[in-house]
């Protein structure tokens, strides 16, 4: 079983709509029935609006606790105020109050209290999710608006999409990634065997692309780029490829900017099925048959062994 | 006043929007400019600050003297991070899964520990040819938690100076990071104005709802931006009329626009037009805070 991971560096260059032309893709051929796919972008999980796939099970997922002051006890002495260094306890005209959403959750506050009127309270912070979609299950799941703990969300969609693909032996989990370098990315990349780095021709896009490649070198994964909207900005395509080339980094193909694109979004479908015919999807198919080489040459099973321990252990 | 630039996607246009703001800014206000999107931080390549003041940033994280340590445990006992572990007679710190709280170096009985600062990454700050008093953070690639970089950010990112302008109200404008969890509410904590950016697609909308609902839940004033205008549906037009989410102004989709970002321009230097746009979209947003 191999992990291959889409991702970008800064959102919105496209990974969402690559992941699903890649589920499209892989649905016939030697990957057919063969493929598990994970969202792991919990904060912005698009996969689900492209696939719109059904649901079979939700579960909440708890993260972090918070702590809550128990007002009848409380001597307002502020020592709690004194002890947080993030600026989570605010005093009002009813006394002190823990703002949930500053809280870190380390507990000092319960460890200085002299009245012991602080407790800790777990979170449910959000849903996991299990769907069938039209190109194979689907592991996602949705983070409630400004929580934490995105990283273990993203950790445990994975384990469970990789554990799916390892129970009915399937061929290839495929990970929409989040954006950005930071946790829910290293909880997407650390023990994949490829990323593909979907890229923009922009300063910005550069600029992102070098430090998400750092990040894969950081954590010993193997990386591809493409560019998305490789048209709009000719000079900084060949920027890209150049870079890539002087770092010894694989570009797998121009995506041109395509009006079929959004259009497929819109309606709910991979741009390969919605226009097999337009430029994009052409320009994806050939990225795709690149992609499915250059996970063939990487060596199998390292992770797999990994993964078989965890169930074990 | 402080304007959070957010969009819950990514690549929506964010930065554009907020580029662009701060350069009409400057004709009234002392303004500063925080680029909050540690991750990926580009707004620089826009507005062409001098970087030339460096601040490292961090978290406190412990160090145990291993003369006084008794190896008595209550360190790893009260971490909620599992930062520190006590392994026989060895007290081990994991600098990376720290948060910085404290609470080890107040509870130890030996008072063996004392803090040191863990770099996670960088505060740059300097003037751009516009006079903006320009700072962003940067992670260090590898690291996990943009926060602890954003809360320093904020608070000591060098204020806008009104010395060559005269007396002038201060302007302070956030751009924050793709998404709706952590850091994106702490960009938007003590905020006075929420502009979301967004497109007019299925994507767009969903991630416009998350990070609606946290500016909703901060009780911060909200208003939209709605990017490559024409390429989707109605739907975020919508949403924003039964939300009470006023649209204050809507940028086409245009190529030429796409070109002219993708080599790094404004969207006030690359049309006149959108000066006096973008100077009726600030008048909107002060008009919409309660003063």
């Amino acid at each position: 079983m191999k992990q291959l991971v889409i991702l970008s560096g800064k959102g919105g260059t496209g990974k969402t709509s690559v992941t699903a032309a890649f589920a499209h893709l892989a649905s016939p051929g030697p990957f057919a029935d063969q493929i598990i796919l994970a969202d792991a972008d919990v904060d912005a999980a698009n996969l689900e609006l492209v696939l719109r796939p059904e649901r079979v099970n939700t579960e909440p997922f708890r993260g972090g606790e918070v702590a809550v002051i128990d007002e009848d006890r409380c001597a307002q002495c502020g020592d709690c105020e004194s002890v947080c260094r993030f600026d989570a306890i605010v005093e009002t005209d009813a006394g002190w109050l823990i703002d949930p959403v500053a809280c870190e959750g380390c507990a000092a506050c319960v460890h200085q209290c002299p009245t012991e009127s602080i407790a800790m309270q777990e979170q449910t912070v959000g849903e996991y999710a299990y769907s069938d979609s039209r190109y194979g299950p689907l592991h996602h799941a949705h983070l409630y608006p400004g929580q934490e703990s995105s990283g273990k969300l993203v950790t445990d969609v994975r384990q469970r999409a990789s554990r799916q693909a390892l129970d009915e032996q399937r061929r290839l989990v495929l990970i929409d990634g989040p954006p950005g370098i930071g946790c829910p990315v290293i909880a997407s990349v650390s023990g994949a065997d490829l990323a593909l780095l979907v890229t923009e021709p922009t300063v910005a896009g550069i600029h992102d692309l070098r430090r998400a490649l750092k990040t894969l070198q950081h954590f010993g994964v193997p990386a591809l780029v493409c560019i998305n909207k490789a048209d709009v900005y000719p000079v900084g395509a060949r920027e890209i490829e150049a870079y890539c080339r002087a770092n010894g980094i694989d570009g797998v193909g121009r995506i041109p900017f395509d009006p079929a694109v959004p259009g497929a979004m819109v309606a709910g479908e991979a741009v390969t099925a919605y226009r097999p015919d337009a430029p994009a999807s052409l320009a994806l198919s050939a990225v795709w048959e690149r992609v499915v080489a250059a996970l063939s040459e990487t060596p199998a099973g390292s992770h797999d062994a990994r993964v078989d321990q965890q169930r074990r252990g | 006043m402080r304007i959070v630039v957010a969009s819950g996607k990514g690549g929506t246009g964010k930065t554009t929007v907020a580029t662009s703001l701060a350069q009409v800014a400057t004709e009234g206000y002392a303004v500063r400019f925080l680029d909050c999107d540690v991750e990926a931080p580009n707004a620089e390549l826009f507005l062409h600050p001098s970087l030339d003041v460096h601040l490292d940033v961090g978290v406190q994280v412990p160090r145990v003297d291993a003369q006084t340590c008794t190896y008595c445990g209550t360190c790893a006992e009260i971490c909620r991070f599992n930062a520190i572990a006590v392994v026989g007679e060895t007290t081990l710190v994991f600098d990376d899964l720290c948060h910085g709280c404290g609470s080890c170096t107040w509870m130890c009985p030996e008072q063996a520990i004392t803090e040191h600062l863990f770099v996670t990454g960088t505060i740059d700050s300097g003037i751009t040819p516009d006079g903006i008093a320009f700072a962003r953070g940067l992670m260090n690639v590898g690291q996990a938690m943009g926060v602890p970089i954003l809360r320093e950010l904020k608070k000591r990112a060098p204020a806008a100076t009104s010395a060559a302008t005269g007396v002038r109200r201060a302007l302070e404008i956030r751009d924050a990071p793709p998404g709706a969890s952590c850091p994106v509410v702490e960009t938007m904590r003590g905020a006075d104005f929420v502009l979301f950016v967004t497109e007019p697609t299925p994507f767009g909308l969903h991630d416009l709802k998350q990070v609606a609902a946290i500016a909703r839940e901060l009780s911060i004033p909200a208003g939209v931006v709605v990017n490559r205008d024409g390429i989707g549906d109605d739907a975020v037009d919508a949403y924003c009329a039964e939300s009470d989410l006023p649209i204050l102004l809507r940028i086409p989709m245009n190529r030429c626009i796409a070109e002219a970002i993708a080599a790094g321009r404004t969207l006030v230097e690359t049309d006149a037009v959108y000066r006096s746009q973008f100077k009726n979209l600030l008048e909107r947003i002060l008009t919409e805070v309660p003063q």
